[in-house]
């Protein structure tokens, strides 16, 4: 068994197979380097060579470099840089073998799988929908480092490049044609190999790349080309209102793009080189690797799953057709569950199957969706006023307004549509899931899922466990929420759960920031500089004062009915003190005409003068302190979560904090954060915040053991 | 100071539009500067071999501009084949800092007679021509958070609060104080007419002032910036000015600095040296003065250069008779009124580059034969020059008349 299958045939054309043994695809790990230079010393020795074909034993062509190893790389020294400048140097000896190398792509052949495309004369791909090609490095904090961002560059031009390198695209067959990604397509898999041979036999000559011909030009001119000098002079800056600075890999591809065509091809190999193994070490790269790479896959692939048969609900019920009934009512449907869309209004159940209609006319707008699928995805929604039959329902949700008195009446009444093995689900944002659970007869089978606005594009949902339920139902619950397509966060009943808790720090800060004497538009870009994808007084203005408000009337109310205090938003002092007051001045939020923004005719929005009544301090807080505020205050917010285990481990603490209140994702989310910036300085550092601003920054040095040594919660 | 640097004479070409429809637009660049060393060498029958060095300003040396374009000026020109040239680029600062480096070096004492100023046919070079990393290396732009100056301008007018209104009112006056000047025959004395290889004129004076404009054709013209500003360079610029909610874009063609053609050319020697040539000065460098501050918001130089010059020199602004301000943009005017406290009859008095166009690297020689000639027409002593500059500089020269 080898990892490099050769097969000569009678024309002298060499296939190599790549078959890396003990892998289920091809990745560029350790012995890849070694395996490929064997081949190359091999070919370039052979005897009689007229063409070489690479292809794959796998289902994938080729799957790229290995992120065990780029997790693992501390610093960027002379020895990665020898290890990458090995890893190109087989490809920039393929590409100067005397004689034609196609590239026969079976499957995704993506990263380092298809820098070897670009390192062939010919790239011919299978028509499959899974072979898609691209360089999606990006994504993972990278950039392309074996020729990807020289050669693709090279090959199309800066203009047409720069979007595949900088956004990660993967690239269907046809699109990559036209795009000139690829230069052919095969119907069937059998005709790959054929094809490439066919090319090579009429083309004996053609083994000299474009870039290595005299005279080479870059298709649509060089960085003089008045075109290219606009795209360069204002893609800086167009990146950077993309990333506000956040994200060093696109930066570096952008760089290593534009300056490539300034120099010499090995040279510009050289310096890719030096910024790829830049971003190997950056925190931002391990952040992505590890959050939506690995932490990703560990969700998807049920790490983090109670054991069990694997579930699937066929019938649901959804109470309430507001806006999140509704949307939940959408994303069963869009998954063939069928749905009854329960109001005490028919009209009102109605809108919310109109809502439906809406999304799909949106879709097929964008060509996302053909006029057969809207037709079976509205099918599977039935607007209704009654019950469904008993015992026939096996998920019941109920998205009714926020009150205890009506949710327990509603749930008491609905609770019979269940079957035997059925669960119920309570969208509650706010309620104690424990308590609501006491309103049906069978608390075990009651569990919390919260979905968040705009459910059509907030693809996650936070599972709330109840004092009393079943590992069973949360099985059921998280199998549910995978079936529908969306993220599970399993969290454990506590107030403001997990992601409310830490949203309304989030906001509070921004008010803690008002009143410490920041003017309001640097408060809104300090969040922005900080990543967040909405400014604190503005999300207030969304969410609007009055609700939040509410909320605080709710957990007031739940604590005087229990006697006990919950300490619910106990540190967030601004809050009360400038909503309470921006209430009774009659600025209750957008929705009510106004809040911390005046609202034109226009929706357009100007910060209210009146807000510098509430400055207290006359601090000037400097635009660093108040990012770190910012981020700070979610992170402890996070960790206290997880230390009062209200939180199971730390990929469901960054993934839910990203997906769910958008705590920057460069960061790879709030735990993920506290590590990219070092336990110990971000210990210090929330020292400092807490002697300067206040006791909410305050962590127990203990606390921090939670993230030291190899916890559990690592997942 | 060893010795006193004075100002024998500063000429310079009318100046036009700088596309391909303006007038000098057929012009060579190189032929723009040889028509002021024709004039200068005639006009006082100078002995060049008396000239120590010729610096000229352009801003974008490349192509047709290129190859310090200004020593083969001189051979072309039949200047005495002693006489050294070089070109100086310090971005829109280039022509009055050979000014003030001629001074300098007049007043060291190791050169006697320096020519200084400068040319630009943005018609034919466009500016920007020359690329650099300032704006065209990803990695450079980024790390230095690159803004184009008209971003700079807005933000200066967002932060002081003024209106459309008040930068187009300010250009208006500009366009005003320029034509009345003109058709006064005020700028007579420094504009020589270009002229073809027969002696036909092409042209005899500014044609860019746009004497027939007022508010409502002002008004009615597009911001020029809040297109790149949506575009991402208003939240570069804002990551640095946080304080400001948004950029308000109030500048247009009508009320930032016009794009033209045309070159400039002062003379500046000791006493020792105008007596050799036979020459009186007209007027007398009194400081100089470089300085550079915040980049991004680029254009707040002026004031703290002047500043720097009045200290150097122990005046106060109240010593000033006459203020310029080269209108690169109308709120980098209107800033430098405000940080010096400049009364309006005081400031700009016969309109700027506006109404009359800024060729980048030829400005500070066209300043100095403006103020010359005002200082002299009003019987007025003192005046002070000085210039917003590409990444925050800031240069300023007080000159006398004697």
């Amino acid at each position: 068994m080898q990892d490099f299958i050769w097969d000569k045939d009678a024309d002298g054309i060499v296939t190599v197979t790549m078959d890396m043994q003990g892998q289920s695809a091809n990745t560029m790990n350790a012995r890849f380097e070694p395996g490929m230079r064997a081949i190359c010393d091999r070919l370039e020795a052979e005897p009689g060579l007229t063409g070489v074909v690479f292809a794959s034993a796998k289902s994938t062509f080729f799957a790229g470099g290995d992120l065990h190893d780029i997790l693992a790389t501390e610093t960027a020294d002379e020895q990665s840089f020898a290890f990458i400048e090995a890893n190109k140097a087989v490809y920039r000896r393929l590409e100067k073998l005397p004689v034609p190398v196609v590239a026969a792509i079976n499957g995704a052949a993506l990263g380092g799988g298809y820098e070897l495309c670009l390192a062939s004369n010919r790239r011919i791909v299978l028509n499959s929908p899974k072979a898609v090609v691209g360089l999606p490095e990006v994504t993972l904090g990278l950039l392309p480092g074996a020729g990807g961002v020289v050669r693709l560059t090279a090959l199309l031009g800066l203009e047409k490049a720069l979007p595949y390198l900088l956004e990660g695209k993967q690239v269907q067959p046809a699109d990559a044609l036209a795009a000139g990604m690829v230069d052919e397509i095969v119907e069937t898999a059998d005709q790959l190999i054929p094809a490439a041979k066919a090319w090579i036999r009429a083309n004996p000559t053609a083994h000299v790349q474009p870039w290595d011909q005299k005279g080479f030009r870059y298709p649509g001119g060089d960085t003089l080309a008045p075109k290219n000098r606009q795209i360069i002079q204002a893609s800086s800056a167009m990146l950077y209102q993309k990333t506000r600075g956040l994200l060093p890999a696109p930066e570096k591809i952008l760089d290593v793009a534009v300056n490539s065509m300034r120099m010499n091809f090995n040279a510009a190999l050289r310096m890719e080189t030096r910024r790829f193994i830049g971003l190997m070490a950056s925190k931002e790269a391990k952040a992505a690797i590890s959050t939506f790479f690995f932490g990703m896959q560990a969700i998807r692939s049920g790490k983090v799953r109670p054991e069990g048969a694997p579930w699937k609900a066929t019938s649901a019920a959804v109470l309430g057709a507001g806006m999140m009934g509704s949307g939940i009512a959408h994303a069963q449907a869009a998954r063939g569950i069928q749905t009854l869309l329960k109001d005490t209004d028919l009209a009102n159940a109605e809108r919310g199957k109109a809502h439906s209609e809406k999304l799909c006319a949106g879709a097929i707008k964008r060509g996302r969706m053909d006029e057969a699928r809207r037709d079976a995805l509205l099918g599977q929604i039935t607007p209704a006023t009654e019950n469904a039959a008993p015992g026939t329902i096996d998920i019941v949700i109920e998205a009714v307004f926020e009150d205890i008195d009506l949710k327990e009446k509603v749930i008491a009444e609905t609770w019979p549509m269940l079957t035997p093995e059925g669960i119920y689900g309570s969208n509650t944002s706010t309620l104690p899931i424990s308590i609501l659970a006491e309103a049906c007869p069978d608390p075990t089978r009651f569990i919390g899922l919260h979905f968040f606005s705009p459910v059509d594009r907030m693809k996650v949902v936070e599972i709330i466990m109840g004092a009393k339920t079943s590992q069973d139902t949360l099985r059921k619950a998280y199998d549910y929420v995978q079936q529908i397509g969306y993220l599970p966060i399993v969290v454990n009943d506590s107030r403001g759960f997990f992601t409310s808790r830490v949203f309304g720090t989030f906001m509070d800060e921004g008010l803690q920031l008002l009143v410490d004497g920041m003017a309001p538009a640097a408060i809104e870009r300090a969040a922005w500089l900080a990543g967040m994808p909405v400014g604190p007084l503005q999300v207030f203005d969304e969410v609007s004062l009055i609700l939040g408000q509410k909320v605080r009337k709710t957990h007031a109310a739940l604590d005087q009915r229990l006697g006990v205090d919950s300490g619910f938003g106990r540190h967030n002092t601004a809050t009360v003190a400038v909503t309470d007051p921006m209430i009774a001045m009659g600025r209750g939020g957008r929705q009510y005409g106004g809040g911390f923004y005046d609202y034109d005719s226009e929706g357009k929005r100007t910060l209210w003068p009146g807000l510098a009544q509430f400055a207290r301090g006359n601090a000037e807080i400097g635009i660093k302190d108040a990012v770190d505020r910012i981020l700070y205050r979610q992170a402890i917010e996070t960790l206290r979560c997880l230390d009062e285990g209200v939180l199971n481990t730390e990929i469901e603490a960054n993934l839910g904090g990203i997906m769910a209140i958008g705590f920057p994702a460069h960061t790879g989310g709030a735990i993920q954060f506290i590590r990219g910036e070092g336990i110990d300085h971000f210990a210090t550092r929330a020292r400092q915040l807490a002697e300067l601003y206040g006791d909410r920054f305050a962590v127990p040095d203990r606390t921090y053991d939670l993230l030291r040594g190899k916890s559990d919660m690592a997942a | 100071m060893a010795a006193t640097a004075y100002i024998y004479d500063a000429i310079r070409t009318p100046r036009s539009k700088g596309k391909g429809d303006g007038t000098l637009h057929e012009v060579k660049p190189i032929n723009l500067v040889t028509t002021l060393l024709a004039e200068m060498q005639q006009r006082h029958d100078l002995d060049t071999a008396r000239v120590d060095d010729v610096m000229l300003g352009c801003v974008a040396p490349v192509m047709e501009q290129g190859a310090v374009l200004p020593k083969i000026a001189l051979q072309k020109a039949g200047w005495d084949e002693s006489v050294p040239g070089a070109q100086v680029n310090r971005f829109c600062a280039s022509g009055l800092d050979t000014f003030n480096t001629a001074a300098a070096k007049v007043a060291s004492g190791w050169e006697d007679l320096v020519c200084a100023g400068g040319f630009e046919s943005m018609s034919r070079v466009p500016m920007g021509a020359d690329g650099g990393p300032f704006a065209e290396d990803p990695e450079t732009a980024i790390v230095t958070g690159f803004v184009p100056q008209g971003i700079g301008a807005d933000l200066i007018a967002t932060l002081e609060g003024w209106s459309r209104d008040d930068v187009d009112a300010f250009a208006l006056e500009s366009q005003k104080r320029a034509a009345h000047a003109r058709e006064s025959g005020w700028f007579d004395r420094s504009v020589v007419p270009v002229r073809d290889e027969n002696g036909l004129v092409i042209l005899a004076k500014d044609d860019f002032i746009k004497s027939d404009t007022d508010m409502q054709k002002l008004g009615a013209l597009k911001p020029s910036f809040a297109g790149p500003g949506a575009m991402g360079f208003d939240a570069v610029a804002l990551a640095k000015y946080p304080q400001v909610e948004r950029i308000n874009h109030v500048h247009t063609p009508g009320n930032s600095s016009g794009i033209v053609d045309g070159a400039s050319l002062v003379m500046v020697g000791s006493e020792q040296a105008g007596k050799d040539i036979g020459l009186d000065p007209r007027g007398r460098v009194v400081s100089i003065a470089l300085t550079a501050t915040e980049p991004t918001i680029m254009l707040t130089g002026p004031g703290p250069a002047s500043l720097k010059a009045l200290a150097k020199a122990g005046l106060t602004i109240d010593d000033i008779d006459l203020v310029e301000i080269n209108e690169a943009f109308a709120s980098v005017a209107l800033r430098l009124q405000r940080d010096l406290d400049v009364p309006d009859e005081k400031l700009n008095v016969v309109g700027g580059a506006i109404a009359m166009g800024h060729p980048l690297g030829a400005t500070g020689g066209c300043l100095v034969s403006t103020m010359l000639d005002e200082l002299e027409r009003r019987r007025l002593k003192r005046a002070l020059i000085c210039m917003c500059v590409g990444g925050g500089m800031g240069i300023a020269s007080i000159i006398e008349r004697l």
